[in-house]
C-alpha cells in the first residue's frame, strides 16, 4: 500500500518477485493499476487518501475473526510485546464519544516572534496518558535542574520515573488499551471500507483473509508503503494505523514481517539520521526549542529523556553530541556549551520557511543538491524565492531553481520582468558521484561507502568542499569578535583538513574520514581511540560522538565497516552482517527479541532469527574477572536487546534505562518496552489512527462530523498565493496524486539532462479514465489543462483503463493521475506538476498532501 | 544484424540490462560468446572501483571501470545483496552523469537585476557568499525572545538539500549552519 515498488524501487521489487515465486501472495492496494499492480496476485483499488478507513477496517475485522481469537499466538504476542492490557487514564474521550476528535482539542494561536506553524489546532494529550500509580519517592526532577546535578544525569533521569502504569492481564477492563480500540475500530466494517474507500467488499475481504492465514507463528506478513503514505494531512498517522495492525498480527521483530519504509533518495536516511531537518539534531534527539521547556541543558534532558528503556540513557547521546560541536570548550561548567546552540521558534520546515520567505522574513538561502522551483505550490514557490537578497545554488546541471529568475513560465509570459527581481544568484558546479568519496545510507538503515573513481571536470567541486570552505572563510571573518552572539561559532570545532599524509582528492577537500570519524565519535583524550559501539558513551564529556545511532560503523583509524563488501555465502541462512554497516549495532532487523517467544525460543523453526542459547558460556568480565552466569542471545543478526539478558530477567526496581525493563519487553526504544496500540504520546494528532478526509476533498467525510484532522497545517492560509478548494467544489471535482516513473528522478535534474533516459520517457503525461475522457471528449494524446485553485499547467492525455471511476459515498468520484519529473530545463522538458499542489500538510512531520488533491481537467 | 541506437535503448530498458551489452539479448541475439569478448575488451585493462547508485535508496552497489582516471562503463556489482548485480534504467545511466556535454563545470554569477550570467571565479564566488553569509547573519541575529528566552539564532537564512548527497556532507552541512545559529535546515525528506 502507498507505493508503487516496481517503478519506483525496482531493483528492491525483484524481491517481492522472488518471494512470490516461493509461494508468497503479493497483494497490491493502490488508486491505479500500476507496474506492481501487474505483478501482484491482488489488486484491490482504493480511493487516494483512504488507507486509514481501509486499515481501520482490516484492524476490525481481525479483532473480531475466529482465527485472531482462537490462535493462542496473538494472545500471547499482544498481550506480552505490546501496551494491550495497559489502562487508560479515565478522562480519556475517543473520536467515538466526540464524533471524530480526542479529548484535549485547544485552539492553536501563532507565536508572534515565529508565526509560521500553519496549526489549525493542538491537542494537549493529558488525558490520553497510562493511569498510573503513586510515583516513587526519591529527589524531584526541579530541585535537581535547580541545583545543577550531575554529571553523571542518573539522578535526574531517575527522578522523571512516573508511578507503574495499571494493566489488566486478562485484556476485559473497558478502559485497556484493547477493549478501547475494539471499540474505535467498531464502525470500520467491511461495509464502511467499501463506502469510504470504494474498494469492493469481496477483494477487501479476500486482504484480510489472507493477512490473518499468512500470519502467526509459522508465517509474517510485511507491509511496504512510500510516500504515497507520508504525503496526506494524516501521513504518519497512516503508516500507525498499519504499525498498530501489525503488532496486532505479531509481524514485527520478526524475519518477513514489519513495515518497510520505501525512501526516495539514495541518502535520504542519511539526511534523516544525520539531520539536515530543522527539528532535530544528531540520531532523533529533537532540535533544543523555543516552546518546549528546553530553557538550560538539564531543563532539555528532564524534557527529552525517557527515564526507562534505551532513551534513559539519552544525556550520554546529548553531551557527546555537544563535544562534536564544541569540542574543549564544551565543559560541565558551562553545560557543554549548550548555551550557544541555537534554538528553533517553532516549525522551520520546508513550507513554513517558504511562508515566511513570502512575506520577506528571509533573506539568503543555500540550496545543494534539490530543486525547489518545481516543488510545492511551484508558482507560490518561486514567488517567495524572488524576495531573496541572495541565493546559491550548488548542483550538477543548470536547475529550475538556478534559471528560475529568467526562465520561469510567470518571466516568460510576461507577468514578472527580470530586472524587477533584486536577488543575487550564485551557481557552482558539483562533482558526481565516482568523483569523491563517503557514504550513503540507504532505505534498510544500511551505511555504505563508495570510492572516487576519476576527476570531475571543470571548477566541479564536491558539496562538502563548499562548507568546508565556506566554514574557514568565515572563522577568519568572525575571529577578532568577542560578542556574546559569535562565541558559538568561534568554539564550534572544524578539524576536517585531511591528516598529514593523507592527499586531498581536489585542492582544499576535507577529509571524507575525518568527518565519518566525529560522527561515529571517539575518546575526547585521544581522537585516535574510536569508540567502538554507543554503549561506551559517557555524559561527562569524556566522550565526543556526533551521532549515537552511527557509533560502531568506524570503530578503529584501519576499520571502515560502511566499506565492506563481503556477503553471505549462498545457502546459508543470514542476513549478510558483512556488507555495509546498519544503525544500530548492524542489526537488521530491529526489536528482533520479538522474534523469540517470551522464553526466547523462535516461534516455529521457519521463522527462526535470534533466539536464547542458555547453555553459552560467557566470558570473565575483562575488568573484573568475574564470571557472568551462562547464556547468550544467538542467531542470524546482531540481537536488538540486551546480550546476556535471560528471558525471564525481571526489572530492576527504581532502575533507569534497560535494567528497568524485563527479558522480554522487546521494544527496548519504549519506556515500557512494549509495541504501542495506543500510542499516549510522541504524535500530535491523536493516539490512535482515525479516519479524516484529505484537505481537498470531493466528499464530506462519511465516517464522522469532523471532516479533516483538526490539527492539520495549512500555511499562509487566507494568502493569495494558496487558495484552497472547499469541500466539494464543483469547479475542481476529480481527485488527482502526482507519482514518479522508473526513468525520471524527482523534479528531474539527474535524469531530464541523460540523452539515454529523456529519451526513454520524453514527455509528461496526465492518466485519464476511460469515462472520463468520454464524458470530456478527450481522446489519447490530445492535449489537455489541468487546473487546481493554484493554477493550470498543460499535458498530454493517456486515456487508460489503469485508474478511473469510483463510488464513494455515493457519489462517482474520478481519479487521475500524473508523474511530477519536468520543467523547464534539460534535454526533455514540460510543465511544472507541483503548480497544481498545496502548503497544506501533517502536523507531525509537515509533510505536504500531494497524493490526494483535487482538480479539473478540461480539453486544450 | 542492423540495430538502430534507438532500438538498442528500447530494448535494453525493456529487458532491465544490467550490463551495457545486455539489451542485444532482449533483441533475440544469441551474443553470449560475444558479449563475453566485448565487455572484456571494453574494461581490459580497467581500474575497478566500488561504488553506490545515486539515484533511489535501494542503495544498489555498482563497479566503476576507468582506465587512465576516464570513466569507461559502470555497472552493478555482481556481489551485492541487495541488486546482485542488476541495476533499473536509471542506475545504467549513472555513466552519463558524468560523461554528459550538458553538464555544468563553470561558477555563475548573477548580479541583481541583471538579465544574464557572468563566469566568474570560484575563490570570488566563495569570499563573496561568505561575505553574504556573514552580512545576513549579523543584520538577523536573534539573541533573546522579547520574553527574555536565551535563542541564539536566526531565521533569516535557509539551507535546503541533503538526501541526494552523502552523510558526510549532511555533517557538515548542519554543523556549519548549527555553529553559526541558522536551524532552518532542511532536505527531500519531507516533501
Amino acid at each position: 500500500m502507498g507505493s508503487n515498488m516496481a517503478e519506483c524501487h525496482p531493483v528492491a521489487f525483484r524481491w517481492p518477485v522472488k518471494a512470490k515465486l516461493n509461494g508468497a501472495r503479493l497483494i497490491h492496494i493502490d488508486p491505479r493499476f500500476t507496474r506492481t499492480s501487474a505483478l501482484a496476485d491482488l489488486h484491490v483499488p482504493i480511493r487516494a487518501g483512504s488507507d486509514i478507513a481501509f486499515l481501520g477496517g482490516l484492524i476490525n475485522y481481525i479483532l473480531n475473526s475466529p482465527r485472531w481469537n482462537s490462535d493462542p499466538f496473538f494472545k500471547e504476542y499482544v498481550a506480552n510485546y505490546t501496551n494491550a492490557a495497559t489502562i487508560i487514564n479515565p478522562d480519556f474521550k475517543d473520536t467515538e464519544d466526540q464524533e471524530g476528535v480526542f479529548s484535549g482539542l485547544v485552539q492553536f494561536s501563532e507565536p508572534p516572534f515565529w508565526p509560521y506553524n500553519g496549526l489549525l489546532g493542538r491537542y494537549d494529550n493529558a488525558s490520553w496518558q497510562y493511569q498510573r500509580g503513586p510515583k516513587g519517592a526519591g529527589p524531584a526532577t526541579k530541585d535537581l535542574v535547580a541545583r545543577r546535578a550531575g554529571p553523571p544525569f542518573d539522578d535526574l533521569v531517575r527522578s522523571l520515573r512516573p508511578g507503574p502504569a495499571e494493566k489488566d492481564p486478562t485484556l476485559q477492563n473497558p478502559r485497556c488499551v484493547l477493549q478501547l480500540l475494539k471499540r474505535h475500530y467498531s464502525r470500520y466494517t467491511p461495509e464502511m471500507v467499501e463506502r469510504v474507500c470504494g474498494s469492493p467488499r469481496e477483494k477487501f475481504v479476500q486482504v484480510a483473509e489472507a493477512l490473518l492465514a499468512n500470519s502467526g507463528r509459522e508465517r509474517t506478513s510485511a507491509f511496504a508503503y512510500a510516500v504515497a503514505w507520508t504525503q496526506h494531512t494524516y501521513g504518519v498517522q497512516i503508516i500507525s494505523c498499519c504499525a498498530l495492525l501489525q503488532l496486532l498480527l505479531g509481524n514485527f521483530g520478526r524475519p518477513g514481517g514489519g513495515i518497510m519504509a520505501l525512501r526516495g533518495h539514495a541518502a535520504i536516511q542519511g539526511s534523516t539520521d544525520v539531520p539536515t531537518l530543522y527539528h532535530s539534531i544528531h540520531g532523533y534527539m529533537n532540535a533544543p526549542s523555543a516552546l518546549r521547556p528546553h530553557d538550560t541543558l538539564r531543563d532539555y534532558l528532564a524534557a527529552e529523556a525517557t527515564p526507562t528503556g534505551y532513551w534513559g540513557n539519552f544525556p550520554k547521546f546529548m553531551v557527546s553530541y555537544l563535544k562534536s560541536m564544541y569540542g574543549a570548550a564544551a565543559t560541565p561548567e558551562n553545560d557543554f556549551g549548550y548555551d550557544w546552540h541555537p534554538k528553533i521558534l517553532g516549525d522551520h520546515s520546508h513550507m513554513a520557511m517558504l511562508a515566511a520567505m513570502a512575506e520577506g522574513k528571509v533573506k539568503g538561502m543555500v540550496v545543494v543538491g534539490q530543486n525547489p522551483a518545481t516543488s510545492l505550490n511551484g508558482t507560490a514557490t518561486r514567488r517567495a524565492l524572488r524576495q531573496l537578497d541572495w541565493l546559491v545554488i550548488k548542483d550538477n546541471w543548470l536547475t529550475e531553481t538556478a534559471t528560475f529568475w529568467y526562465q520561469a513560465p510567470e518571466v516568460k509570459s510576461g507577468q514578472v520582468r527580470v530586472e524587477d527581481n533584486k536577488t543575487e544568484v550564485f551557481f557552482f558546479p558539483s562533482t558526481q558521484i565516482a568523483e569523491y568519496d563517503g557514504s550513503f545510507t540507504n532505505t534498510q538503515r544500511m551505511l555504505q561507502w563508495h570510492f572516487k573513481a576519476a576527476d570531475a571536470p571543470g571548477d566541479c567541486r564536491t558539496d562538502s568542499w563548499f562548507y568546508h570552505n565556506l566554514a574557514k572563510r568565515l572563522k577568519k571573518a568572525y575571529a577578532a569578535s568577542t560578542a556574546a552572539r559569535d562565541q558559538g561559532w568561534l568554539h564550534t570545532t572544524w578539524d576536517f583538513d585531511p591528516d598529514p599524509g593523507e592527499k586531498p582528492l581536489y585542492p582544499g577537500e576535507l577529509s571524507a574520514l575525518k568527518v565519518l570519524r566525529e560522527i561515529n565519535g571517539y575518546q575526547t583524550a585521544d581522537p585516535t581511540q574510536h569508540l567502538k559501539g554507543f554503549a561506551e558513551l559517557k555524559d561527562d564529556g569524556s566522550t565526543t560522538c556526533a551521532s549515537w545511532i552511527y557509533c560502531g560503523c568506524y570503530p578503529a583509524h584501519d576499520q571502515n565497516l560502511t566499506a565492506r563488501r563481503e556477503p553471505d555465502p549462498p545457502g546459508v541462512p543470514g542476513a549478510h552482517l558483512k556488507w555495509g554497516w546498519a544503525w544500530p549495532a548492524n542489526r537488521r532487523v530491529m526489536y528482533n527479541r520479538a522474534s523469540a517467544d517470551l522464553h526466547g525460543q523462535p516461534w516455529s523453526e521457519r521463522k527462526r532469527w535470534i533466539w536464547w542459547d542458555p547453555t553459552f558460556v560467557n566470558p570473565p568480565d575483562p575488568k573484573t574477572g568475574v564470571v557472568p552466569p551462562r547464556g547468550k542471545w544467538v542467531g542470524y543478526d546482531v540481537p536488538d536487546f540486551g546480550a546476556t539478558k535471560a528471558p525471564d530477567a525481571k526489572p530492576k526496581p527504581g532502575s533507569i534505562g534497560l535494567d528497568a525493563l524485563s527479558g522480554s519487553d522487546a521494544f527496548i526504544m519504549k519506556g515500557d518496552g512494549r509495541g504501542w496500540l495506543f500510542v499516549p504520546n510522541g504524535l500530535v494528532d491523536g493516539p490512535l489512527p482515525t479516519h479524516y478526509e484529505p484537505h481537498e476533498s470531493p466528499v464530506q467525510n462519511p465516517l464522522y462530523r469532523q471532516q479533516t484532522s483538526p490539527v492539520h497545517k495549512v500555511w499562509s492560509k487566507g494568502k493569495e498565493w494558496n487558495p484552497l478548494a472547499s469541500v466539494g467544489d464543483p469547479k475542481f471535482p476529480y481527485v488527482i496524486s502526482t507519482y514518479r516513473l522508473t526513468e525520471h528522478y524527482l523534479a528531474g535534474a539527474m535524469s531530464r539532462w541523460l540523452p539515454w533516459l529523456a529519451e526513454l520517457q520524453p514527455e509528461l503525461f496526465i492518466e485519464i479514465g476511460k469515462g472520463l475522457a468520454q464524458e470530456k471528449g478527450i481522446r489519447n494524446l490530445d492535449w489537455v489543462v489541468i487546473s487546481s485553485p493554484r493554477g493550470h499547467i498543460r499535458a498530454k492525455a493517456l486515456v487508460t483503463d489503469r485508474i478511473g471511476v469510483m463510488n464513494v459515498a455515493g457519489k462517482r468520484i474520478h481519479h487521475v493521475g500524473m508523474p511530477w519529473h519536468w520543467g523547464w530545463m534539460g534535454l526533455s522538458t514540460g510543465d511544472v506538476v507541483n503548480d497544481l499542489t498545496s502548503w497544506v500538510g501533517d502536523p507531525n512531520v509537515s509533510i505536504h498532501e500531494g497524493k490526494a488533491f483535487v482538480c479539473n481537467v478540461e480539453k486544450a | 544484424m542492423q540495430v538502430s541506437r534507438r532500438d538498442f535503448l528500447r530494448v535494453s530498458a525493456g529487458a532491465g540490462a544490467g550490463t551495457a551489452l545486455g539489451g542485444l539479448v532482449g533483441l533475440g541475439a544469441t551474443l553470449a560468446p560475444a558479449t563475453a569478448r566485448a565487455q572484456e575488451l571494453r574494461i581490459k585493462d580497467a581500474t575497478t572501483t566500488p561504488s553506490i547508485c545515486p539515484f533511489c535508496s535501494v542503495g544498489c552497489a555498482t563497479l566503476i571501470h576507468t582506465i587512465d582516471g576516464k570513466i569507461v562503463n559502470i555497472e552493478g556489482d555482481p556481489r551485492s545483496p541487495h541488486n546482485e548485480g542488476t541495476l533499473c534504467p536509471k542506475g545504467a545511466a549513472i555513466y552519463q552523469l558524468h560523461l554528459n556535454p550538458n553538464r555544468a563545470t563553470k561558477v555563475l554569477h548573477r548580479k541583481p537585476g541583471a538579465s544574464d550570467w557572468e563566469v566568474v571565479d570560484l575563490e570570488w564566488a566563495m569570499d563573496r557568499v561568505a561575505e553574504l553569509v556573514k552580512k545576513t547573519r549579523d543584520e538577523n541575529f536573534l539573541e533573546r525572545l522579547p520574553n527574555g528566552k536565551l535563542v541564539n539564532m536566526t531565521p533569516a537564512l535557509f539551507a535546503l538539500g541533503g538526501a541526494t548527497l552523502d552523510n558526510e556532507f549532511n555533517h557538515v552541512c548542519q554543523k556549519f549552519w548549527r555553529g553559526l545559529g541558522v536551524v532552518a535546515i532542511e532536505n527531500q525528506a519531507r516533501i
